[in-house]
């Protein structure tokens, strides 16, 4: 009776929107303090060994080392949120501009791949699961479990660098480079998913061998409805939401994969600038990219726990189930 | 009280241990790759220098057997690079591993050494770097220190801190409230020594786990680094470099990225079965524990045991009227232990019988067999089982069985599926087998709630499992029943995981919604009181076999037979003084 009326949404939005809020000024903060912490002389890091003294006292007005520490931070900050990242020391392009051009390329490969994680790991370990229930399919067993073992030991880059090989060098079906046209996705996303993949239908198997086992399952095999119907609408809401408090990780590991695949195949997204930034120690660049990166990572792990809480809404009270 | 008798293991405890004291073939292999990389790593930079970095006119060649995997631009031997470059890639993984294992454990140990509120700050604060991309955070660290090996090994050995300072601290949570660390705290003996004494030694196993799989994922990573140019430089190189050396020839050259492709995929999965092996040693599965086949079906009996059943048949008598009519059931586990040794009873319409005896009798097992649900791991076999005119041992139209026949469960918290509304679950098979609509399906569920008296009927069905009791929510899966007009009953000992002052209100609504619907019960009770109350007949059964069939009369004037019915009844007696005190 108190259940119907109290309403738990609010306090646990609030919650979220408040720890939100606390990563993001933590990011802020991080991302202001990667030219501070330059051991030694930032600016003569950053202008080079070779500079003049003057070359190196321009370096540090151009990275705003010469003013007071809370004028920098304070500069900073409301650079942030009014979107004005600082112009990049190379080509005096806005960062904001670049980031802007170059967000949508990381953004729709990161999403295909978790798309694909998602579908293929909910599927491929619920099968897995039902199929050696109780023993079944022993040698189903131990397939999976090297299967995915393998698969989690290879790295993005020559999952990549083997796709390419295969499907642009010998067989010609597929584009090696570039994000031109829709079948460019076809490789990077493969390749980016392929150990998120395991590691998550590792998860959802071992997820679902419990579920299964269940006194609810009985309930439902005892209404007499399809082993689809059994497994998509009883099943899945119960590993759902274990499945996605573990996989906020694996998701989170995957935006990793996406900016070292960019340099695999060419693609014209944050990946490869930001390397090439840290490379060129191009800091308004370097922290730009960092912090778009690290807020959308950010905000997926709490689009996560809303979802998660919208799937078992016992969540909204104690937290993460499993946390 | 389990509905399932447990399955006895059938291994020898002492073949189990010897088992799973010995590698498993995954960490054997895992070892022994990652020792055979530990040579190359310590011989190749001394055997093959020359061969790896020296420069020759042989440029740019295909596999021969001279250079078994060509030579780059530079004439410099392929196979030799690869193998040269094993030392330098384990060298900074293994010390990037150390990194975030090291500062890990002592970070997730220290953190026990604070107050609670400063212990649980950090830990939120961890939480959300353990969430945080490990290789975003390393690009921070490589943006500071600049590109190199030595800040791409700092930058992946922070970044995978988190991670163990998650496992340590979770993993000490509960050793340090066990009784030995309270006694050592009691004793007044420090809590650095407690630390290091009692939760270092347990976490033993699962740090080994998480290294082996860090060390995977540290390759990945620093390899990764290296690729991408933030980490190893020219000249040196490791499996990374090699692999981004090799990268823009693939058109001209494909055999350039097989070296450092399949140097890196070994190291991996030699970490990873090394990861995965001591996890499967440190956590046996179960599944050995039953061997042979599991089929959970329901077979017809073969002829010998049918022309018995047809015995029985004779006997019985009065066959096709009755709610539900069990010739012959066995059910035997694979390895042939038989659980329930040929049944046989008739439930007539509207007679409630009851199934007592204690657990592990067959009671459940029977029960479950009649609806048709034989459980994993038994296989049962019959005659005759004939559910509400349903041919169980044939063909069967599923959705005419799911409405005839309602099954209440024991513990109506594990039966509910706390993932999904009331309403959904309660109205199933009115909607899939009978077609009815999720609206009318919702009305009708109210209405059934609300001849139940189950308060606010209306938005009931709209809650979740976890926010009713117990009582509530078998009330609510007797409304499911009424809502299919369901012929048979079959209920599982349906109060006996309630409060005892629902109980009663409970059997209750259950005797008049069978009453109303003049369904036939099979009712499942370990209480012969309860038993008593509620049925016109009741079946004993004791090892799998019905030994005594009595009267409701018969069992309220004690006039029992068998020695185990009797003893039954002292029982429910000594349990219940309070009803001999009313009698008297």
């Amino acid at each position: 009776m108190n259940a119907i009326t109290t309403r738990p949404w609010p306090a646990f939005l609030l919650r979220k929107a408040a720890e939100l809020l606390l990563a993001m000024v933590a990011l802020v903060v991080i991302t202001f303090a990667i030219a501070h912490l330059i051991p030694g002389d930032a600016a003569r890091v950053v202008a080079g060994v070779d500079a003049t003294a003057e070359q190196v006292e321009d370096t540090r007005a151009r990275l705003g080392l010469d003013r007071p520490l809370a004028a920098q931070f304070w500069d900073y900050l409301s650079g942030v949120l009014t979107a004005d990242l600082g112009e990049s020391f190379r080509t005096g392009q806005p960062v904001s501009e670049v980031i802007a051009n170059r967000l949508p390329f990381t953004a729709s490969i990161a999403l295909f791949g978790i798309a694909l994680t998602l579908g293929v790991s909910l599927a491929l370990g619920l099968a897995v699961a039902g199929l050696t229930r109780g023993n079944r399919n022993p040698w189903l067993d131990s397939a999976f479990g090297w299967a995915t073992g393998v698969v989690l030991a290879l790295p993005v880059y020559v999952i990549g660098a083997v796709l390419i090989v295969v499907f642009a060098v010998n067989w010609g079906v597929l584009p090696a480079a570039g994000a031109d046209s829709l079948y460019s996705y076809v490789l990077p996303t493969i390749a980016i998913a392929l150990g998120p993949i395991a590691s998550m239908s590792r998860l959802v198997r071992r997820e679902a061998a419990v579920v299964l086992e269940q006194d609810y399952m009985r309930t439902a095999r005892g209404r007499r409805i399809s082993t689809f119907r059994q497994y998509a609408k009883h099943a899945v809401p119960n590993l759902l939401a274990s499945t996605l408090t573990l996989s906020g990780l694996i998701l989170a590991g995957m935006i990793g994969g996406a900016i070292i695949i960019e340099s695999v195949f060419a693609w014209p997204g944050l990946g490869r600038a930001v390397v090439d930034s840290i490379i060129e120690r191009d800091y308004p660049m370097t922290r730009g990219i960092i912090l778009t990166v690290g807020a959308v990572a950010v905000a997926l792990n709490t689009a996560i726990d809303i979802i998660l809480a919208l799937v078992d809404p016992r969540t909204l009270r104690a937290g993460k189930v499993l946390a | 009280m389990s509905a399932i008798p447990p399955i006895q293991p059938e291994e020898v405890p002492a073949a189990a241990a010897r088992r799973s004291r010995r590698p498993g073939p995954m960490l054997a292999i895992g070892l022994a790759l990652m020792g055979s990389l530990v040579l190359v790593a310590v011989l190749a930079p001394v055997l093959l220098d020359a061969d790896a970095v020296g420069l020759t006119d042989d440029r740019r060649q295909g596999a021969s057997g001279e250079h078994l995997l060509g030579t780059d631009e530079f004439g410099r031997d392929l196979f030799a690079r690869a193998l040269v470059a094993t030392r330098l890639t384990l060298v900074l993984t293994v010390s990037a591993t150390a990194i975030s294992v090291v500062l890990g454990v002592a970070v997730g140990l220290l953190v026990w050494m604070l107050s609670p509120r400063v212990r649980n700050l950090v830990l939120t604060a961890n939480a959300v770097a353990v969430a945080f991309p490990a290789l975003v955070m390393a690009l921070v660290i490589a943006a500071i220190l600049g590109p190199g090996a030595m800040s791409a090994t700092l930058a992946v050995g922070i970044a995978g801190i988190p991670a163990f300072v998650r496992l340590s601290a979770t993993m000490a949570a509960p050793i340090m409230v066990r009784d030995y660390v309270s006694t050592a705290k009691l004793l007044n003996v420090p809590r650095p020594v407690i630390l290091v004494r009692h939760v270092l030694p347990n976490l033993g196993e699962a740090l080994l786990v998480l290294s082996a799989n860090s060390f995977a994922v540290t390759l990945t990573e620093l390899s990764g680094l290296s690729f991408i140019g933030l980490g190893v430089q020219n000249p040196d190189y490791d499996f990374g470099r090699l692999l981004a050396d090799g990268l823009p020839n693939t058109y001209t050259q494909p055999i350039q990225i097989v070296g450092p492709s399949v140097m890196l995929v070994l190291t991996g999965v030699a970490a990873m079965f090394i990861g995965d092996g001591l996890a499967a040693r440190s956590n046996p599965r179960l599944r050995r524990l039953v061997r042979g086949r599991r089929s959970g079906m329901l077979h017809r009996a073969d002829e010998l045991s049918q022309e018995m059943a047809a015995a029985h048949r004779e006997q019985g008598g009065a066959a096709g009227a009755a709610a539900l009519r069990v010739r012959g059931l066995k059910v035997a586990t694979a390895q042939g232990r038989e659980l329930v040794r040929g049944v046989s009873f008739d439930v007539a319409p509207g007679e409630i019988l009851g199934l007592v005896g204690e657990s592990g009798s067959g009671k459940s097992l029977t029960a479950m067999s009649a609806a048709g649900l034989v459980p994993d791991g038994v296989d049962a076999t019959a005659a005759e089982v004939t559910t509400v005119g349903h041919d169980l041992l044939g063909p069967v139209r599923s959705g005419d069985l799911a409405r005839d026949v309602a099954l209440i469960y024991q513990d109506p918290v594990s039966t509910f599926n706390p993932a999904l509304r009331l309403e959904n679950q309660l109205t199933e098979v009115a909607r899939v087998h009978q077609g009815m609509n999720r609206r009318a399906a919702r009305r009708a569920l109210a209405a059934e709630f609300r001849r139940l008296h189950i308060s606010e009927p209306d938005s009931r069905g709209r809650q979740h499992p976890h926010e009713l009791s117990g009582g509530m929510l078998q009330r609510a899966m007797i409304a499911s029943a009424l809502l299919t007009d369901a012929k048979l009953i079959i209920a599982d000992e349906p109060t006996t995981a309630l409060d005892v002052t629902v109980q009663a209100e409970v059997l209750r609504q259950f005797v008049a919604a069978s009453g109303s619907l003049g369904a036939a019960v099979l009712f499942i009770s370990h209480d012969l009181g309860v038993v008593e109350a509620l049925c016109d007949r009741v079946l004993v059964m004791k090892e799998g076999e019905v030994v005594e069939e009595l009267t409701r009369e018969q069992l309220a004037r004690g006039e029992v037979k068998h020695p185990y019915t009797r003893s039954l009844l002292a029982a429910a007696q000594y349990m219940e003084p309070s009803a001999e005190e009313a009698n008297e």
